[in-house]
C-alpha cells in the first residue's frame, strides 16, 4: 500500500508496544498521515486544500452539532430558534456565523481542490477511484449545504426549497407525485422541514464516511504532483510528517484568517437579506436566488428556455444541470492524454484557463435576476461548459503534442537526477 | 467508444443550447424588452454613515438611546419589535429601574389557555416587544431584522424615511400609467416606488430629545436606523472586539507556523 522505502512504525512506550499489538490505531495515523507516507517533495501550495476541506468538514460537524441543541425544526418556531440562538445562547452568533460561513469556505476549498485536479488531470489512471469518490463527496456536499440554508426558515429557505424540489416535478409522468413525496406535502411545510434537518444531521456522517475512502483510496497510488510524473525513488519522496504537516499547518493559518476576517467583520456579505424575513408562502421575493456555490449550475438550469423537441425546456435544464456535474465522473475516460501536468500540455492548458473564466461567468449569471443580457450569456457559458468536457477535452487529449517532461521527481526539483541517464523519458516525446 | 458517446451527448446539449439562445436572441430582437417605471426611477440608498460602520466602529449608546424614543413614539403605533426584550435594553445604557420602567410603559397581553380570555398586564423586564395591532393599508414589518433584511441595511431605511417626495413629473410623462395609487405614497428609494406607509418622520422635534441633540428629521432618521442596527445584530460590538483578538493570535500562530515550515524544509531545494 505504499512505497518500499516507506519509515516504519516502531513504538517505543511500552504502552505504545502494548496498544500496536492489540488495535494498531496508531500506527493507522503513522501510516496515514504520519512519518509512514512518502509524498512527493514537489507539491505545490494547490495541495494544501485537500487538508483544509477536512478541517472544513470536522468544523462544521461540531458547530452543527452544538447548533442542533439550540435549533427547533418546526416551521412555527425555527425562524424564532435561530435568532434565540443569535440573542440568547452564549456565543451563539459566533456558532451560527461560524457554521453559514464555513458552509461557504468548505465550498471555496472544494472548489480549489476540484480545479486543481482538473488541472493537474488528478483524475487519471492509477487515481480515478480517489476522483470518482470525490465527485460523490461533493454531491453530497451539495445536497447537505441546501437542506442546511432551508432550516433557518427564512424567506430564501422557503423560496429556495419550493424551487429545488420542484425540479423533482419536471421527471415526466412520476414527477409530481415525486415532488409530494419528496416534500411530504404539496409545498414545503413543517415535514420538509422536518426530514431536512433529520438529513442535513446525517449526511456529515456519510461524507466523512466517503472521505475515509477517499483517503484510503489515495495511498494506494500516493498522492499526485505538479510534474506528473510518478514517484520512482526514495529522493523524490519526503515523510508526510513532518514535511506537510508543517507546510499544511502554514496553510490551515492562512485559511483561518481569511476565514475568520469573514466571519467576524462580514458574516452576512454571502448571505442573502431576504433570508431574515420569516418564511411566508403567500409572497414571492423578487429574484429566488441560491447560495453563491451553487451560482453556476443554477446557471445552466436556467440557461434551457426553450422546449428541444418533445423535451420540455424545464426538463432539458434539470438534465443538463445534473449533467454538469456527472460529467466529472466521466473524465478519467475522456482525457485520454497520458500526460498529466497542466504545465506540459500546452493546448489544454489554454483551455483549462478559458474553462475557469465560463465558471466564473456562469456563477456571475446564476446570482443576477433571470433577464437579458444574463440568460443569453450564461447560454453562450453553457455551451462552453458542456462543449469542454464533452467534446474539446477527448479532442485535444488525441491531437495536442505535449512538451518533454522531466525524468523524474528529483530533476524537476534539483535540475538533475544521476539516474536519469540510465532510463528512458517517462513518456515518450511522440506520445 | 466513450469518447464518441460523450461528443454526441455534448452535441446533444450544445445544440439545445443554441436553440434556446436562438429563440431568445430572437424575442430580444423583435420585441426588445422596454424600460420598467422601477428600472427607471428607483433610486439607490444614500450614502450615510454610522457609529458602527466598519471594523473599528463602535455603538454609540446617546444615539441609540435616541434611536429608541424615536422608535418608540414614531414607528412603535403600527412596528413591533418582537425579537428585543425590555432586559436587552441595558445593553445600550439604560440601568436596571430605566428598563423596569420602559417595560412597564407597555401593556403585554397573556393568553389564558383554561379559560380563553386574553388579559393584558404592564411589562417585566423579561419581557418582548409585544405584538402591534394594525387595521390600516399594508402589512407593517416586525422592524427587529429589518436591516439585515434589506439591501444596504440602515442606509436603505434611512433613505426611505428621508426620501418621500411628489411624484416627478417626468415619471408620469414617460409612464403615464405609474401614477401612485390612492392611499400609496410615492418613494425612490422603495423597491416598487409606491409604498402604504405615509411619510413617518415629518417635522424637526417630533420627537422630543432630552441630550441636547438638536431633533432634525435627518437627525432622528439617523438615529433610528442606528438603533435598529443594534435591534438586529444586538452583538456587533462583542462580535467585532472578539474578531480582532481572534486575528491577532492568528497572525502570530501563522507567523510561527510559517517559521516551522521554512525550517523543517530548510535544505529541500525548491522550497
Amino acid at each position: 500500500m505504499s512505497f518500499p522505502w516507506a519509515q516504519e512504525y516502531k513504538p517505543q512506550a511500552p504502552l505504545m508496544q502494548w496498544l500496536d499489538e492489540r488495535l494498531p490505531l496508531p500506527r493507522l495515523v503513522y501510516n496515514a498521515v504520519g512519518a509512514g507516507y512518502p509524498v512527493p517533495r514537489n507539491l505545490n501550495y494547490m495541495w494544501n486544500f485537500g487538508v483544509l476541506a477536512g478541517f472544513c468538514l470536522a468544523l462544521q460537524i461540531v458547530t452543527g452539532v452544538i447548533l442542533a441543541m439550540h435549533y427547533a425544526a418546526n416551521a412555527g418556531v425555527a425562524f424564532d430558534s435561530v435568532e434565540h440562538i443569535m440573542r440568547d445562547v452564549n456565543w451563539g452568533w459566533m456558532l451560527r456565523y461560524a457554521h453559514a460561513n464555513g458552509a461557504s469556505a468548505f465550498f471555496v476549498v472544494v472548489y480549489l481542490h476540484i480545479f486543481r485536479g482538473f488541472f493537474y488531470s488528478s483524475y487519471k489512471a492509477p487515481r480515478e477511484m480517489i476522483w470518482l469518490l470525490g465527485v460523490l463527496i461533493f454531491l453530497l456536499m451539495m445536497a447537505t449545504a441546501f437542506m442546511g440554508y432551508v432550516l433557518p426558515w427564512g424567506q430564501m429557505s422557503f423560496w429556495g426549497a419550493k424551487v429545488i424540489t420542484g425540479l423533482f416535478g419536471a421527471i415526466p409522468l412520476v414527477g409530481e407525485p415525486i415532488q409530494q413525496w419528496l416534500l411530504g406535502g404539496f409545498a414545503p411545510d413543517n415535514a420538509a422541514l422536518n426530514r431536512f434537518f433529520s438529513l442535513h444531521f446525517l449526511l456529515p456522517f456519510v461524507i466523512a464516511g466517503v472521505v475515509i475512502l477517499h483517503i484510503w483510496a489515495l495511498h494506494i497510488p500516493g498522492s499526485s504532483n505538479p510534474t506528473g510524473v510518478e514517484v520512482k525513488q526514495e529522493s523524490d519522496t519526503v515523510p508526510f510528517h513532518p514535511y506537510y504537516t508543517a507546510k499544511d499547518g502554514f496553510g490551515l493559518g492562512v485559511f483561518l484568517i481569511g476565514y475568520c476576517a469573514l466571519l467576524f467583520f462580514a458574516p452576512n456579505m454571502l448571505g442573502h437579506p431576504d433570508n431574515y424575513i420569516p418564511a411566508n408562502p403567500l409572497s414571492t421575493p423578487a429574484h429566488i436566488v441560491p447560495e453563491w456555490y451553487f451560482w453556476p449550475f443554477y446557471a445552466i438550469l436556467r440557461a434551457f428556455t426553450s422546449d428541444f423537441f418533445f423535451i420540455p425546456a424545464k426538463l432539458m435544464g434539470v438534465l443538463a444541470m445534473f449533467s454538469a456535474i456527472l460529467v466529472w465522473f466521466f473524465l478519467p475516460w475522456l482525457d485520454r492524454s497520458p500526460v498529466r501536468s497542466g504545465h506540459y500540455r500546452p493546448m489544454f492548458r489554454k483551455f483549462f484557463w478559458v474553462l475557469v473564466i465560463d465558471t466564473l461567468i456562469l456563477g456571475y449569471c446564476g446570482g443576477a435576476p433571470a433577464e437579458e443580457p444574463y440568460v443569453m450569456i450564461s447560454q453562450v457559458a453553457a455551451i462552453y461548459y458542456f462543449a469542454h468536457f464533452l467534446i474539446i477535452l477527448p479532442i485535444v487529449s488525441a491531437i495536442e503534442r505535449p512538451a518533454p517532461l522531466p525524468f523524474s521527481i528529483t530533476e524537476a526539483v534539483l535540475g538533475k537526477d544521476e539516474n536519469a541517464v540510465l532510463a528512458p523519458p517517462a513518456v515518450p516525446l511522440s506520445a | 467508444m466513450i469518447r464518441i458517446i460523450s461528443i454526441f451527448v455534448g452535441l446533444f446539449f450544445t445544440v439545445a443550447l443554441l436553440w434556446s439562445l436562438g429563440n431568445g436572441a430572437a424575442a430580444f430582437i423583435s420585441e426588445p424588452p422596454h424600460e420598467t417605471v422601477e428600472h427607471a426611477f428607483h433610486k439607490h440608498p444614500k450614502d450615510v454613515h454610522f457609529a458602527s460602520d466598519g471594523a473599528l466602529g463602535r455603538f454609540d449608546n446617546q444615539q441609540l438611546q435616541r434611536g429608541f424614543k424615536v422608535y418608540k413614539e414614531v414607528c412603535a403605533a403600527c412596528h413591533a419589535l418582537r425579537h428585543v426584550a425590555f432586559r436587552d435594553l441595558a445593553a445600550i445604557g439604560y440601568n436596571e429601574d430605566e428598563v423596569k420602567a420602559i417595560a412597564k410603559s407597555f401593556e403585554i397581553p397573556a393568553y389564558n389557555q383554561a379559560t380563553g380570555e386574553v388579559k393584558s398586564s404592564p411589562g417585566i423586564a423579561t419581557d418582548y416587544f409585544p405584538p402591534v395591532a394594525y387595521g390600516g393599508q399594508g402589512s407593517p414589518p416586525d422592524l427587529s431584522l429589518i436591516t439585515k433584511a434589506r439591501h444596504d441595511g440602515a442606509a436603505y431605511t434611512y433613505s426611505l424615511l428621508t426620501g418621500y417626495q411628489a411624484q416627478p413629473a417626468e415619471l408620469l410623462k414617460k409612464f403615464p400609467d405609474a401614477k401612485t395609487p390612492d392611499g400609496l405614497h410615492y418613494n425612490p428609494y422603495f423597491a416598487n416606488l409606491n409604498l402604504a406607509m405615509p411619510q413617518p418622520i415629518t417635522s424637526d422635534d417630533q420627537v422630543t430629545y432630552t441630550d441636547g441633540t438638536k431633533a432634525t428629521v435627518d437627525q432622528m432618521a439617523k438615529d433610528v436606523s442606528a438603533f435598529l442596527i443594534w435591534t438586529a445584530e444586538p452583538k456587533l460590538d462583542k462580535r467585532k472586539q472578539t474578531g480582532w483578538a481572534v486575528l491577532g493570535f492568528l497572525l502570530f500562530a501563522t507567523v510561527l507556523a510559517y517559521m516551522a515550515y521554512r525550517n523543517v524544509w530548510a535544505g529541500k531545494k525548491g522550497h
